[in-house]
């Protein structure tokens, strides 16, 4: 790739902070490091991944709305987490975060899990027992 | 935790990984100069793998380099550097012995996850557990913070740094840290260079299993080809992504590493007195280039614009194209090397 050929498609994903770097040859083919604000492939790759979680969330969010899962699910799915991961982060079997992701078992959690569970996620208490206004 | 302000004078320089930044701004630090490719080619990172069997987030593993943590370690084997590393259970005590080594003056390297690091972009924080940072400095709850991949260095509380320390999943990072504790400032660079060379250019080439190596890439090219009838429209837009993003976005500096490695080749050649390295790295310009043309090609895919006759297949065909190039170059290499 040659130093004018580093594409600067800007999707702004780097929110403006910074460039990466890339590597290109100069007029005398040399080797140069060339800031990027983004390349259309790789911006492109970024917003799918996305997409996914955001799908995953918008599911869960209707499933606690529809009262099939509990409000947990859904802070889980906005942490990007799965129930084995989440289950690491709460040094719990996986199958015991299953459960607590239905809404029966969940209201019957004592406060110091629930502390743990917000923990992990990085929220309050109050806010993990809700779903975002 | 100890009250005391301290600010290591260390050189923060941006390059394109994560762990190739470190060993050089680290070594920079420690009075030896290494340039991040030529860390790269030192610890020999380039390589090819397409790993079917091991899934991360339900997506096959491709990667266009060595295991994470291992150009450190093949780097330091080959330089004779002497590293301390460390990994712990109690988070207390991990950042008790960060503030110690710190207030030796030492700068330390350490692995932390991207989704846990509040200063970079938000695009880009996924369960990502095996990025590398160098902490300088100490003021208050504010640890000072060269990230190689931004272009000047930034800050993090240390609530949110024990965070990142302390990531589960792929890896744990388990609180991980690692400093030099010698460094030969009158390394051989020569010896290490053409050993490092070497180890790439046989891996690339001579690696027995299908999934490795140069020859990996046409191995990935026939699973390509039935992506669409195996997993359907959906999944196999999502793999292609995935393989985009392994290529270019998650820091290879271009083409998976390709132009990284070229620049090495570069400056191999003027290091080791060898010339037809330059031409090596011409041609390894160019296959990275042709790199380049598939993550474009698959790029218009995922966005559903493709032009007639983009598809699995022809994407497939370039695959195997490159491969051929690739497997081609390395047994030159390694025939010469």
């Amino acid at each position: 790739m040659k130093k004018e050929d580093v594409p600067q498609d800007d999707a702004n994903i780097l929110e403006g902070k910074f460039k990466v770097v890339k590597y290109a040859v100069n007029e005398n083919g040399d080797y140069v490091v060339v800031p990027s604000v983004g390349w259309e492939p790789e911006n492109v790759a970024l917003e799918q991944a996305w997409d996914v979680v955001h799908e995953n969330v918008a599911d869960a969010k209707k499933k606690v709305q529809a009262g099939e899962s509990s409000t947990l699910a859904y802070h889980m799915e906005v942490n990007m987490m799965d129930p084995a991961l989440l289950a690491q982060h709460m040094n719990l079997p996986a199958r015991t975060v299953k459960k607590h992701l239905q809404p029966s078992e969940f209201v019957a959690l004592n406060n110091a899990l629930l502390q743990r569970y917000a923990d992990a996620l990085m929220i309050t208490v109050e806010e993990l027992k809700k779903l975002p206004e | 935790m100890s009250e005391k302000e301290i600010v290591v004078p260390f050189d923060h320089q941006q390059s394109a990984h994560c762990e190739t930044g470190v060993i050089s701004n680290l070594m920079r630090f420690h009075g030896l100069r290494v340039s991040e490719p030529m860390a790269f080619g030192i610890g020999s990172g380039l390589f090819y793998s397409h790993m079917p069997f091991l899934k991360l987030n339900g997506i096959p593993v491709t990667s266009y380099r060595i295991l994470p943590g291992h150009i450190f370690k093949r780097f330091s084997r080959n330089i004779g550097v002497e590293m301390k590393r460390m990994s712990f259970r109690d988070q207390d005590q991990a950042m008790r012995e960060l503030d110690k080594v710190l207030d030796q003056g030492l700068p330390v390297g350490m692995l932390t996850s991207v989704f846990y690091l509040p200063y970079l972009p938000k695009a880009y924080r996924f369960h990502f557990n095996a990025h590398n940072i160098v902490v300088f400095g100490r003021k208050g709850d504010e640890y000072l913070v060269s990230d190689p991949v931004m272009d000047g260095t930034t800050t993090i509380h240390r609530t949110a740094l024990i965070r990142a320390r302390f990531a589960k999943g792929t890896p744990n990072t388990n609180g991980r840290m690692y400093y030099p504790v010698k460094v030969p400032t009158d390394a051989d660079l020569k010896k290490a260079a053409a050993k490092g060379l070497r180890r790439v250019a046989r891996d690339m080439a001579n690696t027995p299993l299908p999934m490795f190596g140069s020859k990996g890439i046409p191995y990935l090219a026939g699973k390509l080809r039935k992506y669409q009838e195996k997993l359907g429209d959906r999944r196999a837009l999502l793999y292609l992504g995935n393989l985009i993003r392994m290529q270019e976005e998650i820091g290879t500096g271009g083409a998976g590493f390709r132009f990284m490695f070229a620049a090495f080749l570069q400056e191999a050649a003027t290091l080791l007195d060898r010339p037809e390295l330059r031409e090596k790295a011409k041609e390894m310009t160019a296959i990275g280039d042709q790199w380049r043309e598939c993550a474009f090609e698959a790029g218009r895919m995922v966005k559903g614009r493709s032009e007639a006759g983009s598809s699995f297949a022809t994407l497939a065909d370039r695959l195997v194209a490159i491969g051929v190039m690739e497997q081609r170059f390395f047994k030159d290499l390694a025939r010469t090397s």
